[in-house]
């Protein structure tokens, strides 16, 4: 490198103001821009960008047409940071919800957002893994003990408490939002 | 020591060629000169950054600026041996300059208070070689990408060396990266192994260790409680509200071992520092740092990892440049285009330039999402941009991302205005 220095020994500032780069797109805005392209969203999934300019924010919709949560509509803001994707993105449900990975506040247990997240992972892997969610609602890793508790006990228990929430109804004393379609 | 001897063997190493030095290299004044007028840069004067300022001062640079935006903590002192208790609150940059310029009689080092975000490509681009003692994987990218972008093929200045030290507990590793030669921080971002973490089920359900707690308290009772008030590791009162929370919890579970220390450790996410690993990993870096600056050996290619935690075990190994690296896989390459054609228009050349044959490109400039498409509703969020005149939606020398689906690797170009 050293010889890269010696040939040139005045440093050359020629270009000056008018050539001085402008901010450059970050690395975790190119993966994103990356990431969105590569989605497979199907027809139960949408997504929506408040501020069309800002690929990092955005909501996804998700809304089952199989299993125990079809006819809902669910809605789940994604933030994702400038160390994306060494960090997971940030999801959370935005509506009080029945289900047993997912607590009053939105918060969302799916392995892969946490403890198994790997930079490897994209958009897509996220996404499929919270449908799935839906799918196959699972009573072994609960974040809302209660509907984890319906669920292992009694399944058609369970499903009716799902239709009751959607509906807007109260389960055990906890009024959920109406998320029907 | 006087002010002869403290240079002698630094001046008998840089006076003799060794059986490593490359055949070219001469020996003597001439190289001693430069490496005293080699202006070096050192980000973060934390645990590794006041080893490696005291090594390069130590070293014969007489050069060396500083940049750190922390203050002085109590607990910084165990290790970072340039502060005193009296300089608690002070920022560490000003205090570790003001030190080492104090002991080192001779050397200049001018200290900046603040972010690396704060400085421009013309700052960074005085300097002949960057030395990175950070904790911080965010501002390792920033750096890097910023060292990456300033590469001008025309001109060979604008090559910086990148020295990034790094330490974890026992563990630590150095680097030497020469920015779009050689692989880069990015291109070797999944070496870094993330932060262990336990599955949100087990904090809110079963918890079975103290930390489980105290992550409930932070993450769940917080949210539940104290909605409104936005999280702050740093307010002594949050953190004591976060204990006893996670105390409680504990009592209800019967877990002990929850303390105020452990507490804050788990919230910031705190592993211990070890002086020695640190003393290692920034004597690795100042030593590339003096052979880069002086060629009188051989650097380090490139990635040299330390264990300290079960004997000394260090393992030397080249990585390799990612070709599809979304930082070094392509630097931006500079088209010239017309200002009052549409993007619409622009897209379509694109498609037919052939170093580009894009066929299905998504741009955006850092703040602007140009034309994306996919998925359907950004796309018709951005589909009015395509009828846009270019002038109407950047400047002259901006630069553009693309991403195509039939490529693997992202383009960056700088469109100047012809």
């Amino acid at each position: 490198m050293l010889k890269i220095w010696s040939m040139q020994q005045q440093a050359e500032n020629a270009e000056g103001a008018a050539g001085k780069k402008k901010k450059k797109v970050t690395a975790a805005q190119l993966r994103v821009q990356r990431d969105l392209q590569e989605l497979t969203l199907g027809s139960t999934m949408k997504m929506s960008f408040p501020d069309k300019d800002d690929i990092l924010n955005f909501t996804l919709t998700i809304e089952p047409d199989e299993g125990m949560y079809k006819g809902g509509s669910f809605h789940f803001t994604f933030a994702v940071n400038q160390n994306f994707p060494h960090d997971p993105p940030k999801v959370k449900c935005t509506q009080k919800i029945y289900h047993p990975n997912i607590d009053l506040e939105g918060n969302v247990c799916l392995n892969i957002l946490r403890e198994d997240w790997k930079p490897v992972l994209n958009l897509n892997a996220v996404i499929v893994g919270m449908q799935f969610l839906f799918l196959e609602p699972n009573a072994s890793d609960p974040l809302n003990k209660e509907a984890a508790e319906d669920l292992r006990q009694n399944r058609e228990v369970f499903k009716r408490n799902i239709r009751s929430s959607m509906g807007g109804g109260s389960v055990r004393g906890v009024q959920f939002d109406k998320v029907l379609r | 020591m006087g002010v002869a001897d403290r240079w002698k063997h630094l001046h008998k190493a840089l006076s003799k060629s060794g059986p490593f030095s490359d055949p070219d290299w001469i020996p003597g004044e001439e190289t001693i000169k430069s490496l005293e007028e080699s202006k070096i840069l050192v980000i973060g004067a934390g645990g590794l950054g006041c080893e490696i300022l005291k090594n390069l001062a130590l070293s014969g640079f007489k050069d060396i600026h500083v940049i750190d935006m922390d203050t002085i903590d109590i607990s910084n002192l165990n290790r970072q041996f340039l502060f005193r208790q009296s300089d608690i609150g002070k920022p560490k940059a000003e205090v570790a300059a003001a030190f080492v310029e104090k002991r080192v009689k001779g050397v200049k080092i001018t200290p900046f208070v603040g972010k690396i975000q704060d400085k421009d490509e013309d700052y960074y681009m005085q300097f002949k070689i960057i030395v990175c003692g950070l904790d911080s994987i965010e501002a390792r990218r920033w750096i890097n990408s910023t060292l990456v972008g300033m590469v001008d093929m025309d001109n060979p200045e604008s090559l910086k060396p990148l020295i990034d030290g790094g330490t974890e507990g026992f563990k630590g590793q150095a680097r030497v990266i020469l920015p779009s030669l050689t692989s880069c921080i990015e291109c070797q971002l999944d070496m870094h192994a993330p932060r262990p973490a336990v599955p949100l089920c087990t904090i809110a359900t079963i918890p079975r260790q103290p930390q489980h707690c105290i992550e409930w308290a932070h993450q769940i009772a917080w949210q539940d409680k104290r909605k409104d008030d936005a999280f702050d590791s740093d307010d002594m009162e949050h953190i004591g509200w976060v204990y006893n929370a996670a105390l409680e919890r504990a009592k209800e579970f019967n877990i002990s071992g929850v303390t105020f220390q452990m507490a804050q450790g788990v919230v910031k996410n705190i592993i211990p520092a070890i002086a020695s690993t640190n003393a290692v990993i920034a004597a690795a870096t100042t030593s590339e740092a003096l052979k880069i600056a002086t060629s009188c050996n051989p650097f380090l290619e490139n990635y040299m990892m330390y264990a300290g935690e079960e004997g000394v075990y260090t393992y030397t190994f080249e990585a390799e440049k990612k070709p599809d690296c979304p930082v070094c896989g392509s630097l931006a390459r500079k088209i010239t285009v017309n200002a009052d054609a549409t993007l619409g228009e622009f897209i379509e050349t694109l498609g037919e330039r052939p170093e580009a044959q894009l066929k299905k490109p998504s741009l955006r400039t850092e703040e602007k999402t140009l034309y994306q498409r996919f998925p359907p509703q950004l796309e018709e969020q951005t589909r009015d941009n395509l009828k846009l005149k270019l002038r109407d939606l950047i400047v002259t020398g901006q630069e553009v991302a693309v991403s195509d689906p039939a490529y693997t690797i992202d383009f960056r170009f700088q469109l100047i205005f012809g």
